[in-house]
């Protein structure tokens, strides 16, 4: 089959070909071919590690939601939109919380474009317009490695034909493998990228005297030539990674960035976007944006949604023991989450539906085993720029869907709570 | 011991395993620390040594690695291990500190725990 597309990265990959005989895919990278890999799965649902039907595990799981004052439904970011959607409508039935992976990513930049608005393009525009790309704090090498060959660094674009005509500049605390495709790395301490990208505004905007001979660990003629690369550009591209949101700053060094992107757009065109991590970790920001208004950190406990991340993240719940029940789907925070958050997820029911058996499944009380987007079975997922692709169905299988499970829930939630 | 700004990211191995936590190649992608060189000479560590990582918020033992990151800086590959050490305040917008949490390295005689006794241990 040819045009299979990848559920694993942001990049989500268009055009893999997958041999049904040998159940191997083709063209996809090292990330991609585990993706479609035969691996452990979850055999079936299991109520305290013992197998049950899929209607026992849903009708506990529902009893487990619906008796709980306040549920958090966590995940949501390598599932389809429309799963997610059955998720919203659950998390508002119950009173609960619906936060997403994106939390733990790249929600920060979610709040700095709040305030400032996002100067952004598709992946396509980059490929054949950007002559200058910079990686803020972003390693595709690793976490997309066939960004740089079909988007961002050797793309053959319709007005950048090639990797000669393309600037590619990596800005890190060391030297990445991305770093080393790089035609200009600049190495900066941890934590300063907040005062590099002001020294940058300073220069850009006239005036480089008011910046010391070094920040952050770079010298000042190195960010003057940084500075002359992105003045110069005809259309350049900020693309930024968990370097920038997880570090000291967070959400002000994404605010920072965008406004040394709106310096640029006085004389040239800049573009500023983040590489998304999880094949449909927009989607876990987007469904619920179209259905309650916000993307991540939403609380329904008064009946309305309320965004705030100080207080409804999940890592904000957990710390604060503010949950007394936990729906997980498709994501793992007991291997992704700070000690201390872990800590009350293990005092709680949790219930998990995922395909794979991973750190949340060892505490999990209830574990409904479910199919494989692209692989198993079909639906709707938002690649790192927006823009929505159709995830293909390509093997049989008697695993239910996440859409399923979640809809099967749903309707006993409602029996149940009335 | 040696005192070095922790950071946290992805990397190939962790992201091609990321949906096998429970086999061994998972544990072995996530359950390391790079080192500079000079820190590694001052620690007298070899390749696969145990260290402690201890952080103001929890400490970790992991595996020794030669990484090519600057003197003062060190790395694990972002899970578990590299989450019982971050710094988990938020600010205000639900991300943890996953980068630049000050950490001390020491070596020891501890083992490493599996992914499975980490979660025990919390």
């Amino acid at each position: 089959m040819e045009d299979v597309i990848c559920t694993f990265c942001g990049s989500v990959c268009d055009d893999g070909e997958f041999d049904t005989e040998k159940k191997k895919v083709k063209k996809f990278c090292r990330l991609g071919s585990s993706k479609f890999a035969e691996k452990q799965r979850i055999k079936a649902p299991m109520i305290d590690g013992k197998e049950v039907s899929y209607e026992t595990a849903i009708e506990k799981a529902a009893e487990i939601l619906a008796n709980a004052k306040k549920p958090l439904l966590y995940g949501w970011a390598s599932t389809a939109n429309e799963a997610i959607r059955v998720g919203v409508l659950l998390a508002e039935k119950l009173g609960g919380v619906y936060d997403q992976c994106a939390s733990v990513c790249h929600a920060p930049g979610t709040l700095a474009v709040i305030e400032e608005g996002l100067p952004g393009a598709t992946l396509g525009s980059i490929k054949n317009r950007a002559d200058v790309v910079i990686f803020w704090g972003a390693n595709p090498a690793e976490a997309h490695p066939r960004h740089g060959l079909r988007y961002s660094i050797s793309a053959k674009g319709l007005l950048v034909k090639d990797r000669k005509q393309r600037k590619v500049v990596v800005v890190d605390v060391r030297p990445t493998k991305t770093a080393k495709m790089a035609d200009m790395f600049v190495q900066i301490k941890p934590g300063y990228d907040y005062a590099i990208i002001s020294a940058l505004r300073a220069i850009i905007s006239g005036n480089a005297e008011v910046v010391p001979s070094e920040v952050g660990g770079v010298a000042k003629e190195k960010l003057i030539e940084l500075a002359e690369i992105m003045k110069k550009a005809k259309y350049g591209a900020i693309l930024y990674g968990l370097g920038v949101t997880q570090s000291r700053g967070r959400d002000r060094n994404v605010e920072n960035a965008i406004k040394l992107i709106q310096l640029l757009n006085r004389t040239t065109r800049w573009v500023i976007w983040p590489m998304r991590g999880h094949y449909n970790v927009v989607g876990a920001g987007e469904v619920p944006a179209w259905e309650v208004g916000y993307q991540y950190a939403i609380d329904f406990s008064r009946g309305y949604p309320r965004f705030s991340p100080a207080e409804f993240s999940a890592v904000e719940v957990l710390k604060r023991k503010d949950c007394d029940a936990a729906l997980i789907v498709a994501s793992d925070p007991v291997a992704h989450f700070p000690k201390i958050a872990v800590k009350h997820l293990k005092q709680i029911p949790v219930i998990q539906i995922d395909p794979y058996p991973n750190m949340t499944t060892l505490l999990a009380k209830v574990v409904i085993p479910s199919a494989v987007y692209g692989i198993e079975a079909e639906g709707t997922a938002y690649r790192m720029d927006c823009i929505p692709l159709r995830v293909k169905k390509i093997i049989e299988t008697s695993y239910w869907t996440d859409e399923k499970i979640l809809e099967e829930i749903l309707k006993r939630v409602e029996k149940l709570k009335g | 011991m040696v005192v070095v700004e922790l950071i946290t990211g992805r990397t190939l191995d962790q992201g091609a395993t990321v949906e096998e936590k429970l086999s061994e190649e998972y544990f072995k992608a996530v359950s390391y620390i790079e080192l500079n060189e000079e820190d590694f000479k001052l620690l007298g560590l070899k390749e696969g040594d145990s260290v402690k990582v201890s952080t103001d918020f929890g400490e970790v033992v992991v595996f020794a690695k030669k990484g090519e990151v600057p003197r003062g800086v060190a790395f694990i590959p972002m899970g578990p291990y590299a989450n019982m050490v971050i710094d988990p305040t938020t600010d205000g917008t639900g991300m943890p500190q996953f980068k630049g949490v000050k950490a001390k390295i020491e070596k020891t005689g501890e083992r490493v725990k599996t992914v499975k006794e980490l979660l025990e241990a919390i």
